[in-house]
């Protein structure tokens, strides 16, 4: 009863000490063993990130210009409550494409996001966009080396971009 | 430490649907926190997809990208109980991986 608190408390922060380090040499070793698949921070292309608009975009992303296409579809909600949280699909009847990259032309930069595409893999994807006002969106397809687009006009009730 | 990469793979009759879901802030640069001071930018750069050695998606994210993306697509070749490799790096350098079992 002299010491009832302090030994079982010490023993619980010991115990944690130890979790903590178990935990640090844990991710330590998974950095160790990285494997060769990891991705690559070289891979992204920052220059065509820090574009105000969507032609200096694409010419950095891809070397070339765009032309509107029927073949893409570019499914955004007309109006999104929720500026943070936009859901986008893409997909595309186009033969061989091999990227897909969204473009959101009133953020304060327009490419959002950009997907390769390999051999193999369907040309469709679906994520979510922050949207800082009413905007135009503009979806890119890549097909055989050329660029098609689709866009659409999505109504921002509350920007996601902060105030 | 729990994975920040939560992924589910389905094999269908040709192709197989990957859904994957990253915890991560996805921080834009452009927003202030309570004190007004501008959170600078933290966001993932690049997520891949590997499948028996071959790449099956990319994505490369700027900071419009919101907060624990989302993600989905499909790729051929796949079938049950085959692994996926998923990675990512952060701006920051940060990185994470996961094996997922096709299903």
């Amino acid at each position: 009863m002299t010491f009832p608190d302090v030994a079982p408390c010490g023993r619980r922060t010991a115990l944690k000490a130890i979790a903590g380090g178990v935990a640090t040499l844990s991710l330590f070793e998974a950095s160790m063993l990285l494997p060769a698949y990891a991705a690559d921070a070289k891979d992204w292309p920052a220059d065509a990130f820090k574009q105000k608009s969507e032609a200096d975009a694409l010419k950095l992303l891809y070397g070339k210009s765009a032309e509107p296409s029927d073949k893409v579809d570019l499914d955004a909600p007309e109006i999104a409550e929720n500026g943070a949280v936009v859901p986008i699909a893409v997909t595309s009847t186009l033969p061989n494409v091999t990227g897909i990259a969204l473009l959101v032309l009133e953020n304060p930069y327009t490419l959002a996001a950009a997907y390769k595409i390999p051999q193999g893999t369907q040309p469709a994807v679906a994520s979510r966009l922050k949207m800082a006002k009413t905007t135009k969106v503009v979806a890119v397809i890549e097909s055989d080396g050329k660029l098609f687009t689709a866009s659409k006009d999505v109504k921002v009730t509350v920007g996601g971009c902060g105030g | 430490m729990a994975s920040t990469i939560r992924v589910r793979a389905v094999a269908g009759a040709e192709t197989t649907e990957v859904q994957s879901l990253i915890q991560h802030p996805m921080d834009s640069g452009f927003v202030k926190d309570a004190n007004g001071q501008l959170i600078p930018p933290h966001h993932i750069e690049v997520v891949q997809f590997e499948h028996d050695g071959k790449t099956v998606f990319t994505a490369l994210w700027g900071p419009a990208v919101s907060k624990d993306p989302y993600l989905k697509f499909s790729f051929k070749g796949a079938k049950k109980g085959d692994e996926l490799k998923v990675s990512w790096v952060d701006n920051k350098g940060a990185s994470d991986s996961l094996i997922a079992k096709i299903q």
